[in-house]
């Protein structure tokens, strides 16, 4: 039986269990099978204090676990297939074996979000939501980049290392990202912009070839010629299997006051309940605020 | 075995003419699922010693990737008789992987 079962380990996993494993609270963390979250998809990190120089997102995700495991919780590298609830102790299954805890926190994080255009069958074979991972597979090709966000400008940025061209789709007239990250995307003489342009359709036969884009002000189609697609339109929160817990109609789980959810003894964090602010640094922040309510919760 | 590294050079001895299935995990330096998924590569090189083999290749330092049309890691191949039999990418868990192991063993 443990005091508390942490479900991911993102920042904000890994934050809640540095602080229950310092209360000396018997932690769980189920890590996933790919753990560490968003940020092992990422390069340099520049917005996360204690690093003047920025940090590679990997190496930030690696340091955070060292300082997790230095007291001593329990890491399962593997996912939560199911879990229960209904009443403490809850019980969460990974494999086919179940745990059993006092208490839980979700920080299950959120996964990229698809087109929804049948693109996937080309994952791997052009499009991707990693341009940190594939990258360097697009030297000297043309590739476009979709999303207006941060991750947007940062992947079309990157992408410039290695492409001929890159060339930011995005269906709105303005651009969420942050402006510096605009600036910095904007002054690169590599990236060009299509705005109030959707992809349609991603087309090729081994490898993508085309993507079909429809500007929605003129009502015009074309077919870019281009070999990558980075999808980066936002995120999905990972709130599958998390029966009983109240989610918003995105599927966001619902935090009452102070990191509960709707079941008593079950704390939420990070990216899977935050579709507001989405950082590293909140998401850590939002992880040892839940510690500490599972901590005092506990202790009632 | 657990640290097998396929190259341009050995990879047609090693792979290509094996006797045994192999495993080839494509990876760099640079990729943050690469290091999630090298340590559960590993483990699957000391489980399947002897059954199949299991290596990496660096995909920065060689041009066998092109070869397989690589354009995303990590991926992991699996061949068999010389032949690329079965791709898995980006990082999964590690049934997933002895599935496929298996998969491949019994084809």
């Amino acid at each position: 039986m443990f005091d508390v079962i942490i479900v991911g380990s993102g920042p904000a996993g890994l934050t809640a269990s540095i602080y229950t494993t310092r209360a000396n609270l018997k932690t769980l963390i189920i890590a996933g099978h790919a753990w560490g979250g968003q940020l092992q998809l990422t390069t340099l990190v520049e917005n996360y204090p204690g690093f003047p120089d920025g940090i590679q997102g990997p190496d930030l995700m690696i340091a955070m676990r060292k300082q997790a495991e230095r007291f001593g919780p329990e890491i399962l590298d593997d996912d939560l297939k199911s879990a229960d609830f209904s009443k403490s102790p809850f019980k969460i299954t990974v494999g086919d074996k179940t745990y059993e805890g006092k208490s839980v926190i979700i920080a299950t994080g959120a996964d990229p979000k698809m087109l929804g255009i049948g693109e996937e069958k080309f994952m791997g074979k052009g499009v991707s939501t990693c341009a940190v991972c594939d990258g360097a597979f697009f030297k000297e090709k043309n590739v476009i980049v979709v999303g207006g966000g941060d991750t947007a400008m940062e992947d079309s940025i990157f992408l410039t290392h290695f492409a001929k061209t890159v060339t930011v789709v995005h269906r709105r007239e303005e651009l969420r990202a942050s402006k510096i990250m605009q600036d910095r995307a904007k002054r690169n003489p590599k990236i060009k912009f299509m705005i109030n342009t959707e992809v349609k359709e991603v087309k090729g036969d081994q490898k993508v070839s085309s993507a079909v884009l429809l500007n929605n002000k003129t009502n015009k189609t074309s077919d870019l010629p281009i070999e990558g697609v980075f999808v980066a339109i936002g995120h999905n929160p990972n709130s599958m299997n998390l029966n009983g817990i109240d989610l918003d109609e995105m599927g966001y789980v619902k935090v009452q006051d102070h990191m509960k959810t709707n079941v008593d003894g079950v704390f939420v964090a990070g990216d899977v309940h935050d579709s507001h602010y989405k950082q590293a640094v909140t998401a850590a922040g939002y992880g040892s605020a839940a510690a500490l309510e599972a901590e005092r919760w506990l202790s009632e | 075995m657990a640290d097998l590294i396929f190259t341009d050079q050995n990879f047609e001895g090693e792979v290509l003419k094996s006797e045994t299935p192999v495993v080839v995990d494509f990876w760099a330096p640079w990729c943050g699922p690469c290091r999630i998924v090298s340590p559960v590569i590993e483990e699957l090189a000391k489980e399947y010693e002897g059954k199949v083999k299991v290596g990496k290749m660096n995909v920065d330092e060689n041009h066998t990737p092109n070869h397989y049309g690589i354009m995303s890691i990590p991926s992991i191949l699996f061949f068999k008789n010389g032949k690329p039999v079965k791709t898995m990418i980006g990082a999964q868990s590690k049934e997933n992987y002895k599935k496929s192991v298996d998969e491949v063993l019994s084809s």
